[in-house]
């Protein structure tokens, strides 16, 4: 099982992602110039601030030649996890319905979070039970999911919502408490929140993150099965 | 290109700014919104909305306007 995680100039998380892709297989840096993804088995698209997250945050990262080559392997049923900048980046490359906005309060905030598991039938929950709460942090200033009210609608209804804010914890304004989402055809997600940073109990007390990559890496190997 | 966020879409730049007016002595200010201008010079003026569509703006959340200053780009 082997994790290719994208490196833009701006990103800052993708050593965390490396660490804890290699927790559960092996992974290798793609630099954002790369048009080849190194036969990996899925793909990590890391947070940070791509580009400067100049005009909007992911708008420029998307049309990078690595992210035209993460677009055809999501295309073709490939597993893509894009977290908090990779979230934004994924949106804006319409991988994934919706857009991320500034945060209600304006401020950027850093803190742990504790989300609700709605969907653990995914690829990228399935090491999770439904209903179970992770605790992981967040540190974003553009987190607020906004999608159409007729959107929001076919994405309840496709259960495309995979991870909620737990009651209170929805700090950034997102609609509905959204904190992760999933395609229409379950192999593309992205999340605001940091699994990448909660992989070990020595550092901030949880490792509920590694079960993102967990589920990952059993959705590969159970495919190939 | 002007671009703004889309009505009924939280702006809360415009209602940060809106909130500060009246504590400088501005009364009166409803319906503060912030977006952006981008300015440039373009020989093919149809470039313009495709570039909106694709880059500059997101359709989904703001809305743009095109406007053409002429063959010295007013500036």
């Amino acid at each position: 099982m082997l994790f290719g995680v994208l490196q833009f100039p701006g990103s800052c998380d993708e050593v965390d992602a490396l660490a804890a892709a290699r927790r559960v297989g092996d992974a290798e840096l793609i630099w954002h110039r790369d048009r080849d993804l190194g036969g990996a088995d899925a793909i990590v698209v890391p947070g940070g601030f791509s580009y400067g997250d100049y005009l909007r945050a992911g708008a420029i990262a998307r049309f990078s030649p690595a992210m035209e080559s993460v677009i055809d392997f999501a295309r073709d049923g490939g597993l893509v996890l894009g977290i908090c900048n990779g979230f934004q980046v994924l949106c804006e490359a319409h991988l994934l319905p919706g857009a991320l906005l500034p945060n209600a309060n304006l401020r950027f905030t850093f803190r742990q979070v504790e989300l609700l598991v709605v969907e653990s039938d995914t690829a990228f929950t399935g090491a999770c039970a439904g209903g179970e709460r992770l605790s992981i942090p967040a540190k974003h200033s553009w987190g607020r999911y906004y999608a159409p009210e007729q959107t929001l609608a076919a994405m309840d209804a496709a259960r495309q919502v995979v991870l909620r804010y737990a009651p209170g914890e929805n700090f950034n304004g997102s609609l509905r408490d959204i904190a992760g989402v999933r395609n229409e055809a379950g192999n593309v997600f992205g999340l605001m929140p940091h699994p990448e940073h909660a992989v070990d109990e020595l550092i901030g007390g949880s490792s509920d993150g590694l079960r993102i990559f967990e589920s990952m890496r059993l959705a590969v190997e159970g495919a190939r099965a | 290109m002007l671009i703004r966020p889309k009505a009924g879409i939280l702006d809360p730049q415009g209602v940060a700014v809106q909130r500060a007016l009246p504590a400088l002595g501005f009364e009166g200010v409803e319906n503060v919104h912030v977006g952006r201008l981008v300015e440039l010079d373009v020989e093919d003026a149809a470039q313009l909305q495709p570039m909106c569509e694709k880059l500059l703006a997101n359709p989904l959340v703001e809305d743009y306007e095109v406007e053409l200053l002429g063959g010295d780009g007013g500036a």
